[in-house]
């Protein structure tokens, strides 16, 4: 065997794929290493819910097979892919790291999950998520804490801590998520690898399980640029099932890597670099400004004024809509429901004693069987987070507060979009910090929400505006943790922040550096 | 019920739900057909899983815009989806899939006919809207165990929402309303509007206006009546809601606004309202634009198209009949309420036989009473409205008398054949002209005292002499019988 058999996501997914062409490397190979690191290392990361192994393998020998048979193979053929559990995938477990969909089991695919299979990638398993994508840490997910691969005592971000986690720890070369307000690029730079927020509408939707609808988006993550770029091609695209889809042709996004971009104006935000913000993202920022410059890059500073309400207008908007979203998962049709048997002997029992009590008004405003069995469900099977945000969407979507809230923060989200229109007549991108520090440790902040959410900061405008962000490794903090960036975009143009990225990881290694807890063991015996 | 016997004036609005003649549901490719068995016509869109979305189907907007254009509505270019939130079983997103503030259709009318007939009165629209209906709850209490069952074949079928302004002035317009709105949807092959199968229903919006005899009135709390399954029912729920709102009236001296709006069930077993729980009412929907929907647009060309589709409508043929065939405008009304196949057979008819008046009654009488004893469509009527008019012409020729005819016409029906074949099949012949005149002849020189009697000015008494001649020759038509005899029994004096 050779040192790519053995250890073989030290190479990208575009080299693999180069290896499997040639037959230096098979697809059972692959999958092999895959299941045996994640084997070695997922008792300590948790990146995975579920892990496909066998029907893995036999998809790889199936790819084996048709390879040596000389079948025409689809682009992304035998290599393993992870995918968020938030993707629907056909006859196979779909949680959201609920309780709620514990035991869920979608009669379909969603659009990028049937893409991924039509591109003869391998799923490998599902990775782990803040419940429903709520949180920025994966802590809120109802089933496992996921570790950061380069702290394990530290959180990997979210909601796809597991999509990054399990590229940052060599696991697989490719991963899925998803970005509602930062959940692919916040954990992307606090794991050290490479994510890309889409446009809106440039991957379907269907099949997300949704959180914020206008504002979820589905995207690649990988340790590379060019790896994204490869992933991307295959998840983007029209969908006559999604009407938000954009229907225009899609770039072949890796070929176009190619191609040098012309002279690019890059623009940054100074205030962004001020109170609050860790010096080593300060610094981080400063070394990839003159990184940019020396590939001949001009930079200017940019104004984003309404930046600064962002979260709060984030959070309105994201939360009105999932109070809709998740108001299906009731325990009528699908997913968990109370104890029925438990639940009607209760309300018998606090009828009695009102009875006894002669207390006709609370008698009167007790609940039929059918609210308290919405009540009990919905108490028993989500967690704090998503009750606090279907809570927050609630109120805010009410009578009396809509104005105030839901309809303040529409006009914002316009004011944050007309900001970045006005700042692309003069730059062709945005160079920004993805997180205000390096990733912080578990438990720390989960008991403040507030502190949680105001770590959105610099990732949540990108999907309020709509646009795409392409987050990407730039430094190491004093502690060795990673360190990100972010380019963000007009709309769809994702090809020239890949030019770009892809540029700046030809002259770093940033992209390069593994957790120590992989470096430390050294490649697999 | 007439608002002139009522020391009240009674204000109606109707919220009228009707579900559109669409393949297809609004938001997924599952079939609307009725009758399936229970959660057969489901897919993941409309059961609501995770992770699915909708897309909307053209074809019912379609739809929506040709009522809107019916109705005289101003259509919206640009409209969008909003999300209404309510908990129900049925609703399995738990929202609906509505339109709030931006309706597709909004400000139009409808003219319906007046008691009299001759008139008629414009009924205000204020909107037109597009929706997905709801699941159906089924409730089996049988033996003391509640046992409740969802079918969501229905969930996600195309609903237009039709509101009118408060215009309506007695429960008998009300029904009015409804049977003309009816008739204008068939006609737009919008809807089958079958009250039955639940493809149309009826809310009532229902007070009073009580004259307090200084030229001044004081009006009652606004009531919303529900569950009320036909025409018929809605105009006993409206009589009986008014009836009690004045008497509750009379006693309380509650008025407009100081009591919350109130919702009442039609109990058609006891013919009263009753009040729905209070907390059924008062609901927070929590509207907001649907996200995962882009907004509508509708350009001009599309407006131009779907106005092409429209055809002739009720209020416009009734006034076309009228004024070509000269008919009265309840022959027009009867004609126009059998759909626009059975207008068109009129049509032929009346211009085949030259008489529309003739054309009319025999379209209602001998046509229609057919259509109904065999539970026939026009479509299935054997006989041609030009095979029809064949008949006509021949009786208004005087070559067949009405009764004549009628056989024929059954012969025709029965056979499948034109009139000629039928008159033949039956034997009646033709008498000659001048084998007629010598048979009056013959009959006045035999019977003297009944000339005698015809020419004492007993122009009755003639019947005899045409009852003798149908004797004599079953085929000779009877008014020519009569007018012959007449002629030579004038002639001799």
């Amino acid at each position: 065997m050779t040192s790519l058999n053995r250890f073989p996501f030290a190479s990208s997914a575009a080299e693999l794929l180069v290896a499997l062409r040639k037959g230096d490397i098979t697809s059972e190979d692959l999958v092999t290493a895959a299941l045996a690191q994640i084997q070695t290392y997922d008792r300590h990361v948790g990146a995975f819910l579920s892990i496909r192994g066998e029907k893995a393998l036999d998809e790889a020998r199936e790819i084996d097979r048709r390879r040596t048979q000389g079948d025409k193979l689809g682009p992304l053929a035998g290599l393993p892919v992870a995918v968020k559990d938030n993707l629907c995938t056909q006859g196979e477990p779909t949680t959201c790291a609920s309780r709620m969909l514990a035991n869920f089991i979608p009669p379909y695919d969603a659009t990028v999950v049937a893409r991924l299979k039509a591109a003869d990638a391998i799923i490998i398993g599902k990775t782990n998520l803040d419940e429903f994508a709520m949180g920025g840490s994966t802590e809120t997910s109802a089933f496992q804490k996921t570790r950061n691969p380069w702290d394990l005592e530290r959180i990997p971000g979210g909601s796809s801590g597991g999509a990054a986690a399990c590229v940052a720890a060599r696991m697989v070369p490719l991963s899925v998520g998803s970005d509602t307000g930062g959940s692919i690029r916040q954990p992307a730079a606090l794991c050290g690898v490479t994510g890309l927020k889409p446009t809106y509408g440039r991957v379907s939707r269907f099949g997300l399980v949704a959180f914020a609808s206008s504002l979820d988006q589905i995207g690649p993550l990988a340790q590379t640029v060019e790896d994204c770029a490869l992933l991307l091609e295959v998840l983007a695209g029209h969908d006559s099932r999604d009407a938000t889809s954009i229907n225009r042709p899609v770039p072949p996004y890796r070929e176009l890597l190619l191609q040098q971009p012309e002279k690019v104006r890059i623009g940054y935000v100074p205030e962004m670099l001020s109170d609050g913000i860790s010096p080593d993202v300060v610094r981080t920022m400063e070394e990839a400004i003159d990184v940019f410059r020396s590939l001949g890059a001009a930079i200017q500073e940019v104004s984003l004024p309404h930046a600064r309400y962002a979260v709060a207008t984030y959070y309105i908007i994201a939360c009105s809509e999932a109070s809709s979203n998740l108001a299906r998962y009731d325990g009528v049709h699908y997913g968990y429901r109370t104890d029925e048997k438990a639940m009607l002997a209760e309300l018998a029992e606090e009828r009695r004693r009102l009875q006894q009590e002669g207390n006709l008004a609370a008698l009167e405003d007790l609940d039929t069987a059918l609210v308290r069995l919405y009540r009990k469900t919905r108490a028993e099977g989500f967690g704090a987070e998503v009750k606090r945000r279907i809570m927050l969407g609630t109120y805010a979507l009410s009578a009396g507060y809509y104005d105030a809230y839901y309809l303040k923060a529409l006009k914002v989200r316009r004011l944050i979009r007309q900001d970045y229109d006005r700042a692309f007549e003069t730059v062709d991108m945005i160079l920004g910090p993805v997180t205000p520090g390096p990733a912080f440790r578990i438990g720390e902040k989960i008991n403040d929400p507030l502190a949680m959410y105001l770590f959105d900061l610099f990732t949540v405008s990108a999907n309020l505006a709509g646009i795409p962000a392409l987050a990407f490794p730039a430094g190491l903090s004093a502690e060795g943790l990673p360190i990100g960036l972010q380019l963000q975009g007009p709309p769809l143009s994702e090809e020239r922040l890949l030019q770009v990225g892809h540029m700046f990881q030809r002259v770093t290694d940033w992209h390069r550096r593994r957790p120590p807890l992989i470096e430390n063991n050294g490649p697999l015996s | 019920m007439n608002t002139s016997d009522t020391p009240y004036r009674i204000v109606i609005g109707l919220e009228v739900h009707v579900q559109l003649l669409t393949e297809s549901k609004l938001f997924c490719g599952c079939s609307t057909k009725f009758g399936a068995p229970p959660n057969t016509q489901t897919c993941p869109v409309c059961i609501g899983m995770p992770g699915v979305l909708p897309v909307m189907n053209r074809k019912a907007l379609e739809l929506a815009v040709k009522t809107g254009l019916a109705l005289n509505c101003e259509i919206a270019r640009f409209s969008k989806w909003d999300r209404k939130n309510y908990y129900y079983p049925d609703l399995p997103k738990g929202y609906q899939i509505s339109q709030y503030d931006l309706p597709i259709c909004r400000g139009g009318y409808l003219e319906i006919p007046t008691e009299n007939g001759e008139e008629t009165r414009r009924i205000g629209i204020i909107r037109v809207h597009l929706e997905e209906d709801a699941g159906k709850s089924m409730h089996d209490e049988k033996a003391g165990r509640a046992d409740s069952r969802i079918d969501l074949n229905r969930a996600g079928t195309p609903l237009l929402e039709i509101v009118t302004k408060p215009d309506l002035r007695s429960p008998t317009e009300a029904k009015t309303f409804l049977t003309e709105l009816k008739l204008l949807l068939n006609y737009l092959e919008v809807s089958d509007c079958n009250m039955q199968e639940g493809s149309l229903r009826v809310d009532a919006n229902i007070n009073l206006h009580i004259p307090t005899g200084d030229g001044k009135y004081v009006a009652t709390p606004i009531v919303e009546v529900k569950n009320m399954n036909s025409f018929r029912a809605v105009e006993r729920a409206l009589t009986y809601e008014a009836q009690r709102q004045y008497e509750a009236f009379l006693e309380t001296g509650h008025k407009l606004g100081d009591v919350p709006k109130q919702t009442r069930g039609w109990d058609e077993d006891a013919q009263i309202t009753r009040p729905q729980r209070s907390k059924e009412e008062s609901s927070d929907y929590r509207y907001f634009p649907e996200p995962d929907l882009v907004p509508v647009t509708i350009t001009e060309e599309e407006l131009e198209r779907i106005r092409a589709t429209l055809g002739e409508l009720p209020a416009e043929i009734r006034r076309r009949l009228q004024a070509t065939y000269r008919i009265t405008a309840y022959d027009s009304d009867v004609i126009v309420n059998q759909g626009r196949a059975f207008v068109d057979y009129y049509c032929s008819l009346a211009e085949g036989c030259g008489d529309g008046k003739m054309a009319a009654n025999w379209a209602q009488q001998d046509v229609l009473r057919t259509l109904n004893e065999r539970q026939w469509t026009i479509a299935q009527f054997p006989v041609s409205a030009d095979n029809l008019a064949e008949l006509l012409r021949k009786v208004r020729a005087g070559e067949l008398d009405t009764a004549k005819a009628r056989m024929v016409f059954a012969e025709m029906v029965e056979r499948r054949c034109s009139a000629a074949d039928a008159i033949q099949r039956l034997g009646i012949v033709q008498v000659d002209e001048g084998e007629l005149r010598r048979l009056c002849e013959e009959l006045i020189a035999t019977n003297p005292r009944v000339v005698a009697e015809v020419k004492a000015g007993k122009d009755k008494a003639i019947g005899s002499l045409v009852g003798q001649a149908k004797k004599r020759n079953p085929n000779v038509n009877p008014a020519r019988v009569k007018e012959i005899c007449l002629e030579l029994i004038q002639g001799q004096s």
